[in-house]
């Protein structure tokens, strides 16, 4: 997807086990910190129908 | 390359009337130049229809699957790498199939000839060796074909068929060396908003008519993403969104099994060059995994197995 634009740090994959309660807290605060700072998403969002 | 027309008539009448195959598929000439026709025959007698030139270059691998009968089929590099493919995938087995192989020389990018006459009407074209000469209402003009072929055809590494039960001529010589990703590292280089307003661009002429998944041998599926409608995958107008995802999800689905035949891009109406999305897969798989599709009966393809030592970097 990067290849394509989507900016390197908006895309994430992470594997968790169900009895990972703790890798689940700090992956998803380090995906939304990491977000956060790119800013909000232009690129690849549709926004309205730009055709009829 | 027109010398293979005759052998390919002879072996078809020949596997029609022995009863080999149930039916033989090639290529016929196209009512107009340069599109040559997928032909599919089971009576001996219409094999002097069969053509083939360098204009062949739709996948004729579309036709094999949900089949059931004994085939019999042309093929050259990069369509044999297909029924491979095919075979891996359970589409079609290998005991149904009398595959046979023409060593290619490259097929012809019918755009580059249009832009050299200038998008002028042709109305014929005859190959002598390695040029062809085009004929207008009043015109007439010879080339080079190398200088003409297909970009995929260009750079190819796998001329001649990889499996087959007879071959109609002696193997071309394959390259040693053809720096085969020089286009996607350029892109690979450049900076997320270029990147961008390259794909952008790249699609911005995309009418959504499919003609790309159409004459891919990859698309066998009964029901298409696009065309689903419970649940709608995909928005079916042309927002440039909706046309982007079509576009990122098909190279994906091509992950790995795409053999770069460029048939994709041949029948595009807008001329888009899609082969930019599954090239960078193909340069992934051979990078990551040191695949390239439809080489061999004996392997797995890369996502349909899992090692060790998978690359996985990516998952934190």
């Amino acid at each position: 997807m990067e290849h394509v634009g989507i900016e390197p740090g908006r895309l994430h994959f992470s594997w968790i086990s169900s009895a990972e309660a703790t890798k689940f807290v700090e992956v998803a605060n380090g995906v939304a910190n990491e977000v956060k700072a790119l800013g909000p998403a232009r690129y690849f969002i549709k926004k309205r129908a730009e055709v009829a | 390359m027109l010398k293979y027309t005759e052998k390919i008539q002879e072996t078809a009448k020949r596997l029609l009337t022995e009863k080999a195959v149930d039916v033989f598929i090639g290529y016929k000439k196209g009512s107009v130049p340069m599109m040559n026709e997928p032909l599919l025959i089971a009576d001996p007698a219409r094999a002097d229809r069969l053509y083939w030139d360098n204009f062949c270059g739709l996948n004729l691998c579309n036709y094999l699957t949900k089949r059931t009968d004994r085939i019999g089929i042309v093929v050259n590099g990069c369509n044999s790498r297909n029924i491979v493919t095919h075979i891996i995938e359970n589409q079609i087995r290998r005991e149904q199939l009398y595959i046979v192989g023409i060593p290619c020389e490259g097929m012809i990018d019918h755009r580059a000839v249009m832009r050299s006459v200038k998008q002028k009407e042709i109305r014929d074209i005859q190959q002598k060796g390695e040029t062809f000469v085009v004929t207008g209402a009043d015109f007439q003009e010879t080339f080079h074909k190398k200088k003409f072929l297909q970009n995929n055809c260009a750079a190819c590494t796998h001329h001649n068929p990889v499996i087959f039960d007879e071959m109609l001529g002696e193997p071309v010589e394959e390259p040693a060396r053809v720096a085969l990703y020089e286009d996607v590292k350029k892109i690979e280089e450049m900076d997320p908003a270029r990147k961008q307003g390259f794909f952008t661009r790249l699609i911005s002429r995309c009418i959504r008519c499919y003609a790309c998944r159409n004459a891919c041998p990859l698309c066998y599926c009964p029901t298409c993403f696009v065309d689903e409608s419970r649940p709608q995958w995909v928005g079916k107008s042309k927002d440039p969104v909706d046309t982007m995802t079509f576009h990122f999800l098909r190279a994906y689905h091509c992950a790995g099994r795409c053999t770069d035949c460029g048939a994709c891009e041949r029948v595009c109406p807008m001329g888009i060059r899609m082969r930019q999305f599954t090239k960078k897969l193909n340069k992934d798989c051979q990078d990551l995994f040191s695949w390239e599709a439809g080489l061999t009966l004996d392997q797995r393809p890369p996502l349909d197995v899992y090692r060790p030592d998978d690359y996985n970097d990516f998952i934190k």
